[in-house]
């Protein structure tokens, strides 16, 4: 049916999405909690890195506590004395930095295999894409889980565990996307003119395939954050001198038997939050894009 | 027309249907009426989005929300249907009135046999064993014209040709022998000689169970050679009714002269067929009056109030200038 | 269906073969196990007649196929850390991840399924709202968490339920297994829903997903038409339709949940195979984590195959397209 006035993709798109009051107010938290944790080292009163700063008089105090330091420690403190709220702060602060810094590498390796399977076609698709669902059969979890003892503690090498995790997610989808949209009129079209081959793909074959990949990114990237947090837990993630929000809750859980709940309950908070907010974004455009739901 | 009816099976009385969207109202069905007597076959025929098809949901109330019918009758066999209870509506759907839809491919469930889509469309109206609600499938099946039927009964829908399957969602909607059937273009997605011989088996078989009819259709030349009567639609209303072949030979409307004069059939050889200038409007902003006008070569001021309906005998037509009365007188 | 069979069965072998080479490279890339085996004041002859033994002198490929010779003839070595043959030990840690895994998945599915079915049957009312809600939780919330909260509510502060272990087990052929004690059932109850949260989430957003789709087709308006009730189209067309994806789901769910036992059972010290891999991982016991992968690995293979042949069984279509 066609409108007076043609609305352009995106603005329908945001007007679509503006309607569930819910999904902005998910996306609302997101951007605060991305706000605040990116000027975390200026609104934190304290530097929950630096050993120096930190008194173990002030350990495991509930929250509310006036500590050494002279201010409330709104969220109580850990075992090492540290501010929980600084502590949480920061730890979100990595949890998102390596959450989109692995989905990010992820979705760039991932939608330029599944694009290369679809336009590579024949055995080499094949051999590809059996690779992907084979890897996709196995949980992420336990695949990082390996990877994340192989390849030992810190940041790169936890990121490396992610995207190993999650890459073929995003090569299942961007080759399914773009298989359909290779078996379309206009590639079709496009390959018959003298256009290179490579700018067909990434000029007309990944463009249509974006939209599948970006809610693939959105459940990805909390899912990463999900997983960093349980490496962490687990001891396999960061090291201890920047705990992330997994280990802050890790650390917290011998005392939660003796009713310090608040080591591990508030970082596990910020957690949810997070997560749950990217999730509800993303559900919306799922549901916005799903064209079987469309009449 | 429907005046003249002393006993209608089914009868439609300014029937609307609406559907909420987020542009506003969209009214799909405007004040639609018509009857059919018992073992009549009428074809109801208009562009895709003129309401054909929901008009054939409403009768079976059969539309889900954000649409809703929002006025009007449907009484069959004096029995009002709208605003029945949903268990009383059911007891009707697939009883007195079945309906067949467009793509066979899309209505039968994939996974379940034939054998057992045909018994839970047994049992959802009568208490019935397995094995007479076999029996009676498979004799419902022959008699749609599936060789061996019997055996067909425990193979799934894929298993079966385009034509083969519509046969078989025919016959489930003839299994508790309604009074009435509507076929939402049942032949549409089939080959056109396959489409030739169910048209003809379904003539017979309405004959012969004294099943009226009501079918959907895009196709002109289709109706003609099933229906007695026709109904044309346009933006939701009805503009011209008849029987065919008075309605073929004189349109009264500009519209259904537009129609017939773009059949193939009409053109002359090595001549551009004719086409109806400009689009079927958005319902969403229909011109006030006839909503015809816009593309009508014969409008006129008059055009911008809604034309009544005007009789003669047994035609019908909305138009406030009615083509052909010369010739009639 | 036989040659299609067969054809799965190559591609499983061919692909064990490759998890073996990808498990051996990665245990030898976890740490030296020489350090931990022998004191670290052992004299050099000491050390190098120990390497000897072990085979670690050997070129990598050597050890490798040693490694798969000795995983063919099913000796998958003894535990650097319990001193016992891995296998023992394993097996005498499955039953416990089995009744965990199983539990949690059923209970997910039989639970997930009913509700997601409704959430997609009428997704405007509150009760589907609610629901969606709490799948939204359990599918985003991490495990772990989770584990800690039930601890601290149900074990810590209301006392209802024990924190950890496995209480009282009866065996039966030859296994012990808790969830036929009252006192283990309690044990069980935590950790299974702990597990089974996330596979509810997911049973209830694929059932949601589904449902509301078919819903829409025309074989849900042509039931309607035929005037079946909303109860007949929902437990016989609907149920079956979305039954694929489902039936695929629990079962590398089944899969997976094992993965997930991990985390469960590190929290609820639930003696299973997760805490064994856990504390192998952390003791550098290198047997231990290869037989435990290439068990998972296999276990997921067979799923996997199970899956392919449920699917073929379901769906008519497919079984025509591969027996032609």
């Amino acid at each position: 049916m066609s409108t007076p006035r043609e609305a352009t993709p995106f603005a329908v798109f945001r007007e679509e999405f503006c309607r569930n009051r819910v999904a902005v107010i998910a996306l609302g938290v997101v951007a605060i909690i991305g706000v605040i944790a990116l000027l975390a080292p200026w609104i934190t009163p304290q530097n929950p890195y630096d050993l120096s700063k930190l008194s173990l008089a002030d350990a495991r105090r509930p929250p509310g506590f006036v500590g050494s330091g002279g201010y409330v420690h709104w969220l109580g403190t850990d075992a090492q004395g540290r501010d929980l709220f600084s502590a949480i702060l920061y730890g979100l602060r990595i949890s998102i930095q390596i959450g989109v810094m692995a989905g990010a590498i992820a979705f760039t390796l991932g939608a330029t295999l599944g694009a290369f399977a679809a336009y590579a076609g024949g055995r080499v698709e094949a051999l590809i894409m059996r690779v992907i669902d084979l890897q996709l059969s196995f949980p992420a979890i336990l695949l990082a889980l390996v990877l994340a003892a192989v390849l030992g503690q810190g940041k790169w090498p936890l990121i490396a565990a992610l995207v190993t995790a999650q890459y073929a997610y995003f090569a299942r989808t961007a080759h399914g996307a773009a298989s359909a949209e290779r078996s379309k009129e206009y590639v079709e079209a496009a390959l018959s003119t003298p256009l290179s081959p490579r700018r067909v793909v990434f000029r007309h074959i990944l463009p249509n395939c974006l939209p599948p990949l970006i809610v693939v990114a959105t459940v990805q990237i909390a899912s990463a954050i999900a997983l960093e947090a349980t490496l962490s837990f687990l001891g396999l993630g960061l090291p201890v001198s920047e705990p992330s929000l997994g280990m802050l809750i890790a650390n917290g859980f011998q005392y939660m038997l003796s009713g310090r709940y608040w080591i591990s309950i508030y970082p596990g908070i910020a957690l949810i939050f997070l997560i749950v907010a990217i999730n509800l974004v993303g559900d919306q455009i799922r549901d916005q894009l799903n064209p079987r739901l469309r009449r | 027309m429907s005046g003249t009816m002393r006993n209608p099976l089914l009868e439609v009385t300014d029937l609307v249907t609406e559907f909420a969207t987020r542009k506003g109202i969209l009214r799909a069905v405007d004040k639609v009426s018509f009857a059919i007597e018992a073992g009549e076959i009428v074809g109801l025929v208009g562009e895709s989005g003129s309401g054909k098809s929901v008009t054939g949901f409403s009768i079976l109330g059969l539309i889900d929300p954000p649409g809703r019918i929002a006025g009007g009758s449907v009484r069959l066999g004096g029995r009002e249907l709208v605003g029945l209870p949903p268990a009383q509506l059911r007891a009707i759907r697939g009883k007195a009135i079945s309906m067949v839809f467009q793509d066979p491919s899309a209505t039968l469930n994939p996974v379940l046999t034939i054998g057992t889509q045909m018994h839970l469309a047994i049992a959802a109206h009568e208490k019935t064993s397995e094995a007479a609600a076999r029996a009676r499938a498979a004799e419902v099946l022959a008699r749609v014209g599936i060789p061996d039927a019997r055996s067909r009964l425990d193979a799934h829908p894929h298993q079966f040709s385009g034509g083969m399957r519509q046969r078989v969602a025919i016959a489930i909607a003839l299994l508790n022998r309604p009074s009435l059937i509507i076929c939402d273009e049942p032949t549409t997605a089939l080959d056109v000689s396959i489409q030739a011989q169910i048209l003809a088996e379904m003539k017979a078989l309405a004959r012969d169970l004294g099943t009226a009819m009501i079918w959907i259709s895009h196709d002109l030349a289709t109706v003609s050679s099933l229906a007695r009567r026709i109904l044309v639609m346009y933006a939701g209303r009805i503009i011209e009714q008849g029987p065919v072949a008075d309605v073929l030979r004189h349109p009264r409307h500009p519209y259904t002269a537009g129609l017939i004069a773009s059949l193939p059939a009409n053109a002359e050889p090595g001549r551009e067929l004719r086409q109806i200038p400009g689009a079927t409007p958005s319902l969403f902003d229909l011109p006030p009056g006839c909503a015809f006008a816009p593309r009508c070569a014969f409008s006129s001021a008059a055009c911008a109030q809604a034309p009544a309906l005007h009789h003669a005998g047994p035609r019908g037509w909305r138009c406030h200038h009615p083509r052909g009365m010369e010739e009639a007188r | 269906m036989l040659g299609f069979v067969i054809q799965r069965l190559a591609q499983a072998l061919i692909v064990m073969l490759v998890i073996s080479m990808l498990v051996f490279a990665g245990v030898h890339a976890i740490g030296n196990p020489i350090d931990l085996l022998i004191s670290p004041d052992a004299t050099q002859a000491i050390r190098a007649e120990a390497i000897r033994a072990y085979g670690l002198d050997q070129p990598l490929w050597k050890q490798y196929l040693d490694f798969l010779g000795r995983l063919l003839s099913g000796d998958f070595g003894r535990s650097f850390v319990y001193n016992m043959p891995v296998l023992q030990l394993i097996g005498s840690r499955l039953p416990a991840t089995a009744e965990l895994a199983l539990s949690a998945v059923i209970g997910a599915t039989l639970l997930g399924v009913p509700l997601g079915i409704y959430a997609g049957y009428r997704p405007e009312s509150l009760f589907s709202r609610l629901v969606m809600a709490l799948s939204i939780l359990g599918f985003s919330v991490p495990t772990f968490w989770i584990g800690l909260v039930l601890i601290f509510t149900f074990a810590v502060q209301l006392g209802w339920f024990p924190a950890g272990g496995r209480g009282e087990t009866v065996s039966l052929f030859g296994v012990e297994w808790s969830f036929l004690t009252l006192n283990g059932l309690t044990h069980l109850f935590l950790p299974a829903l702990n597990l089974s949260l996330f596979k509810f989430a997911m049973m209830v957003r694929l059932a949601r997903a589904g449902t509301r789709e078919t819903m829409l087709t025309d074989t849900v308006r042509f039931a309607r038409a035929a005037g079946e009730s909303e109860w007949t189209i929902l437990s016989r067309h609907v149920l079956r339709l979305i039954a694929i994806p489902i039936v695929t789901v629990f079962g590398l769910e089944l899969g997976s949940t094992l993965a997930f036992a991990v985390v469960t059972e590190t929290i609820f010290s639930w003696p299973g195979l997760g805490k064994l891999i856990i504390d192998s991982i952390s003791s550098l016991d290198r047997p231990v984590m290869a037989a435990y992968l290439m068990l998972v690995s296999f276990f997921f293979i067979l799923i996997n195959f199970a899956v392919d042949i449920a699917y073929a069984a379901l769906d008519p279509r497919l079984r025509a397209r591969r027996a032609a």
